[in-house]
């Protein structure tokens, strides 16, 4: 190879002026708010969750009826006067139970998915960033409460302590964390191993700024993934043990009202269905915002 | 295959320190419950006195210090004693034993049928990642997750043995046959159609899922498309090279499902009236039947903990890469 | 000249993509002789991997699709034969081997076994013989105790003794074309070397003909005869290696040869500065008629960027696209 004259090429690049299109880089963001919002299901899931709350938030002040009251013949099937989804064994009003049942079904889901997420938060973010012997440690916490049948456990643990909301949310967040521990750890040791984390180590950020600041935004869009997902299977959760006669039996939930029905369910199929079909529509609505979420953030799923 | 053995023994260690704990946390469980287990006898015995009370104190080791209480408790549990019901006044270990078969019946038929259905539903649509199918199995996923187990099988009981009765509505065997006799099988078979489908559902939902991503992401990898470029024809290559490879994970999760799946059989078994440990569990908190409940615990809690260790162990021994060590 | 063994003619490959069709490879001619070995070069997303996919037919059919044109293997055009044909001619007339060697091979089957299945399906001899004729690939890439080592998994083996195994493989059944799609990138420099020479070696023994792709003007100059240069899915220039590398044409082509550093530089001397090429490759759905590499190029004249210019011809083999040739330029 002779020498290559480079030197014309040089003087014209140096003037050259580059008129590229560089595309516009988007925030993320906004990306993925972009990306939800494509997603018709996800958008189907809002719209649905938002009905469900108008429902269970606001609907309790307009239809005021007591939804232990008895109201009406017991077993009447749904559009008698009086009772528009029917009664129940008792002459309870279902369409009140719905009304003012989804609340506590909600309140329940929601804090016991909150507080899964805290603890499994908590321990797997320092498993994931510490490593050696705290990861270890905890880790080992972490199989023992994955090994626990989760229904069987909480029911102990009501049963244990007198049941109420605060104790039915307590002792499914207990059981629940192990799934947001795991993810958090793996998420954490994924991102500590990145090229930019040893960057902001070198210009010596302490460790705390480095997990909060630094880690945590990254690892947010799967936690608030996994967190949608956690607060579905909470309500699915709190709707079995109510089913069971395990949770405050002087509130009412979904759950409740399907399983002191039971026995009737032959007769009377409204009294079973109705609850379960909301149950079903709300945490349906959780999960497809969770997907939508899932498919709005992860970078794999999109298309070439 | 040394490699395999040293696996193994630190797996088998680990599981008998988890099996340990779950020992220590029965133990202090009984010791946390407001009130205790002479508080409940002496309850149902009416005439208390203090000397009465010593009496039942020491019976049950309870006026020794705590940590030998633990250790003549682990001893126990060793022996096999997982101590006596309140309510029924046998050994918790016998009514374990003789409710278990019953839901493994249940358990183990629902999830062979939803894995192997699964995996296949997941082939089915990974091959054609964008056909009706795989829509289905979306949706399927879904709703299998969405709706409760025990609702679910409630609407089955109400569609398929009340709309139109089919299938009977709850137990396992209408009384009067001679159980081993055929017609006794077939009874039992009969029962369990209803519990048996609504346990697998929720599980077929999630592995048709899981398998169709497994399936998906092995069949985007680069040792498919060498397989294509060696001239192997679609179905060799998706049922030879890539099926192996995308069921590692599928029955690694799978065998980690376990602990949840007992939760599951607990709620189906509740809906169906079906008499196994679930019906037990449920029952025994019911009557406050303290070591009933605690003994199923500890017991499902081992369950887990051996089926664990089992799956993993497997997967090591099918996996070549851990077996032999890797060199990555 | 005899024929050539493999004529791609005024190939044309699109992808859908959200942004619209994207035209990966147009109007591409390129011809292939028996047991020559022709060197593909060009950046990343130039086409070079998507032009040996289209001769392998392995396009992935949504979302793409080979639009328009031929690609004569000795006469038979493979784009028209029927699939059944086209496994005959995979892994067995025609072979190919990948960029990561780390992944692939399949982890859970020994690399004996993926070697004897090569074999078995195109040479339908016995099982026996198939694993002997394995070992004797292995052998020939330079595998010290074959026979042991046939029966090792591929995570037992280095990156090197794995691309190794995968060249044994595609040269199992004695294939008259081999596509290397840049063997050895990932792969240490030292390695790179001992890779290209089992190449040339092993072409000098069997006769095959090699296509090699790389984004590398050193392992071109190493390894190729002849090299085809590509530029957003388009050739923008051929010829013999030893000319298009003292004397290329295309402002492409000298920009490419200029962004090698000269490690033999007379560091004495004076020190010659590593040109860049300013920009980046426009998105493939954009492209307009003219030139794909106007918007870059430093001496683009107004019709280049109207116009795509058509190939000349000047030198022996040596062809270009540019319309500083038709205008008599440098």
């Amino acid at each position: 190879m002779g020498v290559i004259d480079n030197s014309q090429n040089q003087a014209a690049s140096a003037s050259f002026e580059a008129d590229i299109e560089i595309s516009d880089i988007e925030h993320p963001l906004r990306e993925a708010a972009r990306m939800f919002v494509r997603n018709k299901a996800a958008v189907a899931g809002l719209i649905l969750l938002l009905g469900i709350l108008v429902l269970t938030l606001v609907m309790p002040f307009f239809y005021t009826i007591d939804p232990f009251d008895l109201v009406w013949a017991p077993l009447s099937p749904p559009g008698t006067e009086n009772a528009p989804f029917g009664t129940d064994y008792l002459g309870r009003d279902i369409l009140a139970g719905i009304v003012h049942g989804g609340g506590a079904t909600l309140a329940v889901g929601a804090s016991a998915a909150f507080l899964a997420v805290i603890i499994g938060l908590s321990v797997g973010s320092l498993a994931g960033y510490y490593g050696g012997w705290v990861d270890e440690v905890l880790m080992r916490i972490t199989e023992f409460f994955q090994v626990l049948p989760t229904l069987l456990f909480a029911m102990v643990i009501v049963a244990l302590f007198r049941p109420s909301i605060a104790t039915v949310a307590i002792a499914i967040g207990v059981v629940s964390w192990t799934a947001v521990a795991r993810l958090a750890r793996s998420e954490f040791l994924r991102i500590r191993s990145l090229d930019y984390i040893k960057a902001a180590r070198s210009i010596s950020s302490s460790d705390r700024r480095i997990i909060w600041f630094v880690i945590l935004p990254n690892a947010m869009p799967s936690l608030v993934v996994q967190a949608t997902l956690a607060v579905g299977g909470a309500i699915l959760f709190e709707a079995g043990l109510s089913f069971l006669g395990l949770a405050d039996p002087n509130v009412m939930s979904w759950g409740f009202m399907i399983g002191s029905s039971r026995d009737y369910l032959m007769d009377a199929w409204w009294t079973v269905t109705i609850p379960g079909i909301f149950i079903f529509l709300t945490v349906l609505a959780v999960s497809l915002i969770g997907d939508g979420l899932n498919d709005a953030t992860n970078p794999k799923l999109r298309e070439r | 295959m040394a490699n395999f053995a040293i696996i193994a023994v630190k797996r088998i260690i680990n599981a008998a320190v988890l099996i340990l704990a779950v020992v220590i946390l029965n133990f202090l469980l009984i010791h946390i419950a407001p009130g205790d287990i002479v508080d409940t006898i002496a309850g149902e015995m009416g005439g208390i006195t203090p000397e009465i009370i010593a009496e039942i104190r020491a019976e049950y080791g309870l006026d020794k210090p705590l940590y030998e209480q633990l250790a003549l408790y682990v001893l126990k549990i060793l022996q096999g004693d997982l101590g006596h019901s309140f309510f029924y006044d046998i050994p918790v270990a016998t009514l374990i034993w003789d409710a278990l078969p019953q839901t493994l019946l249940l358990v183990i038929t629902a999830l062979s049928l939803a894995l192997v259905i699964g995996t296949i539903f997941g082939v089915i649509a990974a091959r054609r990642p964008n056909s009706a199918f795989s829509h289905f199995i979306t949706v399927l996923a879904l709703v299998g997750f969405s709706a409760p187990v025990f609702w679910t099988g409630l609407m089955f009981l109400i569609a398929f043995a009340s709309f139109i009765p089919v299938f009977p509505p709850a137990g396992m065997a209408t009384p009067g046959l001679e159980p081993g006799s055929i017609d006794y099988y077939l009874d039992v078979l009969h029962h369990m159609v209803l519990p048996v489908v609504t346990l697998a559902l929720i599980y077929l939902a999630f592995y048709s899922r899981l398998s169709r991503a497994s399936m998906l992401d092995v069949l985007g990898s680069d040792y498919v498309r060498t397989a294509r470029a060696k001239g192997l024809s679609e179905r060799v290559v998706v049922y030879k090279h890539a099926l192996r490879n995308a069921l590692i994970p599928i029955v690694t999760i799978a065998g980690l499902q376990f602990a949840q799946i007992l939760s599951g059989a607990v709620l189906v078994e509740a809906v169906f009236t079906w008499p196994g440990l679930g019906t037990l569990a449920l029952e025994a908190i019911l009557r406050r039947d303290g070591p009933t409940i605690l003994g199923i615990l500890f017991f499902s809690a081992a369950v887990v903990v051996v089926f664990n260790l089992l799956t993993d162990l497997t997967y090591n021994l099918i996996d070549p890469r851990v077996r032999l060590g890797s060199k990555e | 000249m005899a024929d050539p063994l493999l004529e791609i003619e005024d190939l044309r490959v699109e992808f859908d993509t959200r942004d619209g069709v994207a035209t990966v490879i147009d109007g591409l001619d390129i011809s292939l002789y028996s047991g020559e070995i022709l060197g593909i070069v060009g950046e990343s997303g130039c086409g070079k991997t998507m032009t040996a996919l289209s001769i392998m037919r392995l396009v992935p059919v949504p979302p793409g699709r080979i639009a328009k044109g031929t690609i004569c293997l000795q006469g038979e055009d493979l784009l028209q034969v029927s699939e059944k044909r086209m496994r005959e001619v995979r892994g067995n007339a025609i072979s190919m081997i990948f960029q990561e060697p780390m992944t692939s091979l399949n982890p859970v089957f020994s690399v004996g076994d993926q070697i004897v299945e090569t074999i078995l399906l195109h040479e339908g001899c016995s099982k026996h013989e198939a694993w002997r004729r394995a070992v004797e690939m292995l052998d020939a890439v330079g595998i010290a105790v074959p026979e042991v080592r046939a029966h090792e998994y591929p995570h037992q083996m280095s990156g090197g003794m794995r691309q190794r195994v995968m060249i044994a493989m595609a040269l199992a059944c004695e294939p008259r074309l081999l596509i290397a799609d840049e063997p050895t990138t990932a792969l240490d420099v030292t390695v790179q070397a001992q890779i290209f020479d089992l190449l040339k070696d092993l072409q000098d023994k069997t006769g095959a003909a090699i296509v090699l792709i790389t984004h590398d003007m050193g392992a071109i100059s190493e390894m190729a005869q002849r090299v085809v240069v590509m530029y957003a899915g388009r050739k923008v220039e051929e010829g013999p290696v030893d000319e298009i590398l003292t004397n290329p044409r295309h402002p492409y082509t000298s920009g490419l040869i200029g962004c090698v550093p000269h490690l033999n530089a007379d560091l004495s001397g004076e020190r010659l500065p590593l040109t860049e090429i300013p920009g980046v490759v426009p998105p493939l759905t954009k492209l307009g008629q003219g030139c794909p590499f106007a918007p870059r190029c430093v001496k683009a004249l107004e019709k280049c960027r109207l116009e795509m210019p058509p190939q000349s011809v000047v030198g022996e083999g040596h062809r270009v696209s540019c319309w500083l040739i038709e205008n008599n330029g440098p």
